[in-house]
């Protein structure tokens, strides 16, 4: 069974990040539909030419940094690439950044409010990070 | 001869989602009937490729344990 899912990226750090790109990429190539909303001190690491790495939190965010875990931006493009997840910026933090549709990166979808994904999520489920 | 190809894709000592999404990225490309064998020393992958072949409807040919690599084979099958 296909389900809906609703991910919010709020965080800046890595271990969420990652656990947020984890869910979308694997979800979508199996068929789930993926709505990912980012905002706050996420949406900063898919500013084009952006700098990828994100602080650790915690010991575990140490070790992945020692180890060969595939990249979270990475995992969030291909779920757009590879299943056809939504990436939508929150249209609130591009208003606060200061910054234009055309400066994320180009898998991002337009600027959407929070009023509309909700709106979308009614019908799914909703993970926040 | 047949017109079906064996894709051998090494995603060795790369960690969880790296090697199922390396495993998807080459499935897309490949044609219906195609091999393809992923190389993995992701444990998790042996529980994780099962179930996403058997999710979208590929099939799972086999999965055998060489030394600490894991070899798993899929068929694309649509």
């Amino acid at each position: 069974m296909s389900r809906e899912i609703y991910i919010v990226c709020v965080s800046g750090t890595y271990e969420r990040l990652q656990m947020a790109g984890m869910i979308a990429s694997v979800a979508a190539v199996s068929g789930d539909s993926v709505s990912v909303f980012f905002s706050m001190n996420s949406l900063a690491y898919f500013i084009k030419d952006a700098e990828q790495q994100a602080p650790s939190e915690g010991p575990f965010g140490q070790l992945m940094e020692q180890k060969d875990v595939p990249p979270f931006k990475q995992l969030f493009t291909q779920a757009a690439d590879l299943g056809e997840a939504k990436l939508l910026p929150c249209s609130m933090a591009m208003d606060i950044m200061e910054l234009e549709a055309d400066q994320l990166e180009p898998e991002f979808e337009a600027p959407t409010g929070l009023t509309n994904f909700l709106g979308q999520a009614e019908r799914g489920q909703l993970l926040t990070f | 001869m047949s017109a079906e190809e064996t894709k051998v894709i090494d995603a060795r000592n790369t960690f969880c989602p790296g090697p199922l999404m390396e495993l998807i990225t080459q499935a897309k490309q490949a044609k219906v009937g195609d091999t393809l064998e992923l190389l993995s020393t992701d444990k998790g992958s042996t529980e994780d490729v099962p179930e996403w072949v058997h999710k979208v409807g590929h099939e799972l040919i086999s999965t055998e344990q060489i030394g600490d690599t894991w070899h798993i084979k899929i068929r694309k099958a649509k």
